[in-house]
């Protein structure tokens, strides 16, 4: 047991004990913040994995970003907040069951899968590295779904605007 | 590093997406629902990560996609959210029970 391996359970614990309160809890705020716990433990996952940059993103986009969001949509439809009702419990026990059997199921498959592992000289994903390949326009590298992504998020960006936009009613 | 093999990892991410699949399936709030979706979208993202890791090191195909994803989940939440508020206007609940007029 040393460092990493200790941190690993602890992030896991983290993450799977997030998530499960953020499905389970019955206070809709609570709720979201054991998610908000649950992505900063997956953000703990990859600086244990040293992929620094993936792990910045995660934390700005989603912990600063969409959290936040889900947080002032709660306090606009929900005010301070009531207890939700409980699930339908035959629901709640099929939906339980089929959970735990495709995760097992899954996860049977995983343990009989052989990664074949390549052993090329390793890159460092370094800021440097991640934003020469994404820009290049050669063979291997990320323009095209780049700029494709910059369109999407510019339509998002109206689409939200047209949506949530409130129309006067003339009277 | 060397104890903790690919396949713990995996287990996590696996878990984790099983877990958003049945708060899915159990919730009926459409806020709750958006949030296990956030969750079936990390645990890809770990997967997609842990392979680019232990796998291909030699390549970064893994997490370019892992970035790709996390925009476009920014993109699909806000989106929802606008949703959200427009039905919560119109309808002053967001349960999916009730929220049934296009449907027949």
């Amino acid at each position: 047991m040393n460092v990493a391996t200790i941190l690993f359970y602890l992030l896991s614990a983290v993450i799977l004990g997030g998530g499960l309160l953020a499905v389970t809890s019955r206070k809709i705020f609570r709720s979201a913040v054991f998610l908000l716990f649950s992505l900063i433990g997956i953000a703990g996952l990859y600086f244990l994995l040293e992929y620094e940059f993936i792990a910045a993103v995660q934390i700005v986009v989603y912990v600063g970003g969409i959290v936040v969001l889900i947080i002032f949509s709660i306090f606009l439809t929900h005010g301070s907040g009531g207890d939700m009702e409980k699930p339908v419990l035959i629901r709640a026990v099929f939906s339980g069951l089929a959970a735990i059997l495709g995760c097992a199921l899954t996860y049977l498959f995983i343990k009989e899968q052989v990664f074949i592992k390549s052993n090329a000289a390793a890159i460092e994903p370094s800021a440097n590295n991640i934003g020469s390949q994404m820009l290049s326009t050669t063979e291997h590298g990320y323009i095209l779904p780049f700029e494709v992504v910059s369109m999407l998020l510019l339509a998002a960006l109206i689409g939200c605007i047209v949506i949530a936009m409130k129309v006067k009613t003339e009277k | 590093m060397n104890e903790i093999s690919l396949n713990h990892y995996l287990f996590v991410s696996c878990a984790l997406f099983f877990i958003g699949v049945y708060g899915f399936l159990t919730r009926r709030n459409l806020i709750t629902m958006l949030m296990a979706i956030e969750l079936i979208l990390n645990s890809i993202n770990i997967n997609f990560i842990v392979f680019n890791k232990f796998l291909f090191p030699d390549k970064l195909d893994g997490l370019f996609f892992t970035i790709f994803i996390i925009t476009i989940a920014a993109a699909e939440a806000a989106v929802a959210i606008a949703i959200i508020i427009n039905l919560y206007r119109n309808y002053k609940t967001i349960d999916v029970e009730e929220t049934n007029t296009m449907k027949f």
